[in-house]
Formats: structure tokens, sequence, C-alpha cells
């Protein structure tokens, strides 16, 4: 039998090149999807497997990775990704947004300011934002060549004909570097600001649509709307009811079956870092820890 | 009560200690062997092999012992072993008409040179349930015989050979192969990329969309001009040698569908070919596969194309398992965050819906 034998961070060194130059192009073109020949990851396809071999290509023996998913470092996948980065390449992990070189992420971008010298890799399940409009792969590649986004447009002003408002909560579409329209992956609308004049650079992989597009450093991102109708972040209106933040994208937490809610951070380690400041909530007694994460066990 | 919806590392741990102890289950069971699967559950073996696109029966076999006999899960762990493996080159087309044949039917011609050999077949058996294979079954020895010398020529040449079939088109000596695993996908794709994406899609998908033409979805008239499984030699052409060495030889199945053309301006009336080829005794699929060939060489034949078994993009989109099952169960992982936003933005539509009907029933109150 061939027994197995895994390369650091798992992918062998002529994977990682192919993908690195996929990298390069989507930086160099900011926005655009670039195909890439995707491979089939020990993790299933909708799981993370895009954000992963992005991961794998960029990671080297002194990154310190962070991995999240809706926010929260401790969700079963998150910690499934972390482990596997632990194990395969022994990079050091961390929780802490600060302290990371690279943070890979699922449906969110952390509340802390990122800086330079850090890099955000996003899972996409559907990297394609026209495809709702247009399933063909075929079509939307030509619309992308010409810039021809009418129909994106027109779904939106359908909405507020319909609604008054745009109705789109979550993978709210945004333009890149004023020419393609890009898909922010499922993060809530809340967080598109955040990736405008970013000075981290954020890469985008989705693994089984075999694509990988980027927004370079400092690049204009405008989350699309119209002048009478201008974007707006959606918030529930609370303080998190741990940490009293009043800024941060709050989870709603059934607390009992006669509608009791709670609201808190979905950035955990945001909230946690702001518990141990001081800062607290409504609700706040000591937050459940199972064990603390980094180090060697990831 | 926080606790509840955030997942931890122990509960995963724990989560995969039970799942182990779920696969071996009841400790008073013998512990099923990598040789009993293979053996005994050969055709679960081939088609594993099939969609992995990994010949290998031991990995395979173990592959569906480790998934607990889920073959989509046992595919994938396949598929994911594979994916790390290095790529020495492509081997040379493999001669499907040298196959030492275990089993050989046309249902075009009654007989053919080198003869009909039903051979390990289902087919024709009374779909009974047989109590005396439940323990203890010793089958009868097979009955055999002075193997035969005659060669076994594709029915598909037989018929070329009159020019009542389209010939099969004849790749450059040294063109390179296309491999989707490789490069990216793009459409439109060649047959061979479309071949592939076949060979490795789901037997069920395949099925589905092959018994679609047959209802009418992209009819396409066919005949099972020959199925056939046996064993093929594999060559390599050694660059330092400077010839093919052989490999060893491997079990595929083979199905040739012969399909009806009416013809063009340019090209007269014959029968054209659908393609089918897998590892191992795969009949069901082969023959699916080869229907959904002919039905995406619709645009290639300049036939109308409106059925989805014809259409490149939705069929070779969908039907590869791995990519399915992952984003159908994906959704198990947390939405809460987007699920959250949608909250959002309901309420507030919900919202707006009271306000208006509310401000509409004042108007014809106050009317």
């Amino acid at each position: 039998m061939n027994a197995p034998a895994y390369n650091f961070a798992y992918l062998d060194e002529q994977t990682k090149r192919m993908i690195r130059r996929a990298i390069l192009k989507a930086i160099a073109i900011p926005g655009y999807q670039v195909p890439f020949a995707s491979r089939e990851m020990p993790m299933p396809y909708g799981w993370g497997t895009g954000g992963v071999q992005v991961t794998a290509a960029i990671l080297g023996p002194k990154d310190v990775l962070k991995v999240i998913d809706q926010g929260s470092d401790d969700t079963t996948n998150a910690i499934s990704i972390r482990k596997f980065f632990a194990k395969t390449a022994g990079v050091a992990t961390t929780t802490a947004t600060e302290d990371a070189t690279v943070i890979q992420t699922r449906h969110r971008i952390p509340e802390t300011a990122l800086h330079e010298n850090q890099v955000l890799v996003y899972q996409v399940p559907i990297p394609e934002p026209l495809r709702f409009l247009e399933p063909r792969e075929t079509e939307t590649r030509r619309m992308h060549a010409l810039a021809e986004y009418g129909l994106m447009h027109v779904k939106l002003y359908e909405d507020i004909a319909r609604f008054g408002h745009i109705a789109t909560a979550y993978a709210y579409p945004v333009k890149v570097n004023a020419r393609y329209v890009m898909d922010p992956s499922p993060t809530p609308k809340f967080d598109n600001p955040k990736m405008d004049n970013c000075p981290a650079l954020q890469l985008f992989g989705a693994g089984r649509e075999k694509r990988i597009y980027a927004i370079p450093p400092y690049t204009t991102v405008v989350s699309l709307d119209f002048e009478d109708h201008p974007f707006e972040p959606y918030r529930f209106n609370a303080p998190c009811a741990l940490c009293g933040a009043e800024n941060s994208y709050l989870d709603e937490i059934v607390t009992d079956d006669k509608g009791g809610r709670m609201f808190v951070c979905s950035d955990t380690d945001y909230c946690e870092g702001r518990q141990a400041a001081g800062h607290r909530g409504s609700l706040s007694a000591a937050p459940y820890k199972e064990k603390a994460h980094g180090g060697s066990n990831g | 009560m926080y606790v509840a919806v955030k997942g931890g590392e122990r509960a995963i741990e724990n989560a995969h200690r039970l799942l182990a102890n779920a696969r071996r289950g009841s400790h008073n069971v013998p512990e099923v062997t990598l040789d009993q699967i293979s053996e005994q559950l050969g055709l679960a073996v081939d088609r594993v092999m099939s969609e992995g696109s990994l010949y290998d029966r031991e990995l395979a076999a173990l592959a569906i012992k480790q998934a607990r006999g889920d073959l989509i899960e046992a595919i994938f762990l396949v598929r994911a072993f594979r994916a790390t493996l290095p790529r020495f080159g492509a081997s040379e087309p493999v001669e499907t008409g040298a196959m030492r044949v275990q089993r050989r039917v046309s249902s075009t011609f009654k007989d053919i040179p080198g003869g009909q050999i039903l051979g390990p077949t289902f087919d024709y058996t009374h779909r009974l349930l047989d109590p005396s294979l439940a323990e203890g079954f010793v089958p009868e020895a097979p009955a055999t015989a002075e193997a035969s010398s005659a060669p076994t020529p594709r029915v598909t040449d037989i018929l070329g050979r009159d020019g009542l079939i389209e010939s099969s088109p004849q790749a450059e000596k040294g063109a390179s192969v296309g491999d989707l695993t490789r490069e990216p996908l793009n459409f439109p794709a060649d047959r061979d990329l479309r071949l592939q994406n076949l060979a490795r899609g789901d037997e069920g998908f395949l099925l589905a969309m092959g018994y679609s033409t047959q209802r009418g979805y992209g009819r396409n008239h066919p005949f099972a001009g020959e199925i056939r499984f046996g064993e093929v030699e594999v060559e390599f052409f050694a660059e330092d040698a400077g010839f093919a060495v052989p490999l060893g030889s491997i079990e595929l199945t083979e199905c040739q569908m012969v399909n009806q053309f009416k013809g063009s301006a340019t090209e007269a009336p014959c029968f054209t070919r659908g393609y089918g080829l897998a590892f191992g005794q795969s009949e069901r699929k082969t023959m699916s596969m080869a229907l959904v060939d002919r039905a995406l060489r619709a645009r290639e034949l300049g036939e109308e194309a409106a059925a989805p078994a014809q259409d490149e993009e939705f069929v070779m989109s969908h039907s590869d398992n791995v990519q399915a099952t992952g984003f159908v169960e994906h959704l198990k992982l947390p939405h809460y965050v987007d699920f959250q936003s949608e909250l959002g933005l309901l309420r507030k539509l919900r919202q707006e819906f009271t306000d208006a009907n509310a401000a509409e029933s004042m108007k014809e109150a106050a009317e």
C-alpha cells in the first residue's frame, strides 16, 4: 500500500506554485476571478477548500495563523482548519487578530482593524456575483469582460421598486478598483466598508468553483448603490451583552423558548479582548472557555 | 446557554472517537478485512476506483472500510489522496480491442467475431432474495473451457469498415491529453475533458441524465453496439529507454453506443458514437456515460440542444459527487452571521408591511 507522506502545509510544491501564479494574477487584476486547478483537499468542498488552498500556498514556517468562522475562533470548522495547518505545517496559531500574519475567514472580517503585514484569506462558496442572475459561466465571463453590469443594477433597482430599499443582507456586491464587480463572499454587508482601502492583502479562494481573486492593499472597494439610495450597513441596534460594544456585529442567541434573546459580538477575539480590558455588558458573567487556543495544540 | 452554540475542540475529538466506535460496530462481530471488501464487495471497489479516478483496489477497499460503506465518502477519501500524488505523465492509449475479455455483448448483431460472452453478470438472474447466501454458501465451481484464441475486434470497428459509422478521431501522435484535475475547466470543453469529467462523474447522476435522453429529453436513438469487460495492458513511453514499457494490467469496462445521425449538407447519414469507459466492471456507469457523451455532442453534430443532458455546462458542473456532496452538506456549517443579517432584513420588511397596512386601515377608517 502507498503510505501517504505529505509536504509542508499539505500541498505539493508544484501545486503551490500553480496557486501562487493564480494569486499573483489576481493581485494584478483586482476583483477579477482567476481560474485555477483546484485540488481535492482532505475536507469537503464547500467547507473552505478554496481558502485552505490559498492559505497552504502562502503559508511560511514563520507565519502565525488565525482561523475564524462566523467571526469566531472556536466554531467547529475553524478549529478543524486551524488544527489541519498546525499539524501539516507546524505553524504557530493564535486567536488574537493583531498577532496573526495570515487570517483565514468564513463569513466575517475581524472587528480589529487589519494592518499591512497581514493577509486575510476568505473562503468563498460562489465567487460569481452575477451567478444568480445568469447561471451560465460563459455568459458571466463575457459580462465581466465587457464590464456589462446593467443586470446587477436592475436587480438592485427592482429591490428598491418593490421594498423601498436594497434587499440584500449578505454577499452584498462591491466594485473593486472601479472595474470589476465582485462577490465579497457571504459576509454580512456590515463588513463591506472594512474592505475599502484596507492595509492588508485580501485573497479569496473558491475551491469547488476553481476561482481565486484578490483585493490588493489600499484598493478602492465600493458597495453598489444609488445616489438616492446609498449603501447602509446593517447592525442590530443593541450593545453586546457581554462586552458592551456598540459598533460590533452581533450574533443573536436564543436563550429560551419564550422569545428570550441575547446579542453578543460575533467576533469572539474582539469581545474577549474588550472584556479583558474591563468592558462589561448587561449579561457579562465570565464567558465559558473550554481551553486556551494557540500554542502547540492549535 | 452561550456554551451551546459554540463548538469545541473536545467536542470534535469526542465525535471522531464515537465515529471510530460506530465504524467498528459490535466487537462480538469479526472485523471486516480489506481482502474481504475487495473480493466480496468487488463492484463497490470498482465504483470507488472509477469515480475516485485512482486504480488501486487495496486503497479503495480501505476507503470503503473507513467510510463505513458510504461510497461517495470513500470516493472522496481516494480523491483527496490522489490529489497529492506526483504526475509522471500519461500512459499510451490502452488498446481495448486487444482486451482479454471476461464479458462482451453486442445488442446490434446476433453473432460477432470472437462471439458474445456473457461472463459474470446479474443479467437474467431472477431478483429473488437468496437465503442460502446468508451464511456458509459454497458456490459450484465455474464451468470452464479452452480459452478461445479468436480475436475480438470492436463491433464499432466492424461497422467502421463499411463507413456506416463515423470514424473515431485519432489523436495526433504525442498530442497532450487534457486533465481537468491539473488545469481549470473552461467552457466550451473538448471531448477529452468531457469524457474525463463523465468518467469521474457520479454514477447516479449519469444514470438519470442518460435515462432522460431515452425518455425524450435530447433523444439520440441509441443501440448498445458493444459492452466489454476485461483486462488490458497499460504501457508508458519511457523517454530514457526510447520505447513503451509495460506498467501492468488493469480491468476496464468499455461501452460503445451506436446512435442515429441524419447527416447534414456536407456529411452522409451515418451512425455516430457515444463512448463510456470505467475501471473494473461498471456497466451501468459506462452505458450511462456513453448516452450522455453522445448527448453532449449535439453542438458538434449540429443538432438542436435544448435538453439538460445536452447542456455541457449543466452536466459537467453538476456531475461530480465529491463537489456536490460537499456543497450540499456545507449547509450544516454555521451560517448564523449571514442568517442574522437576513433576520434583520426580514424584520425590517415585516415592520414596513405592518406599518403600511396600519396606515392603509387608518386611512380607510378616516374615510
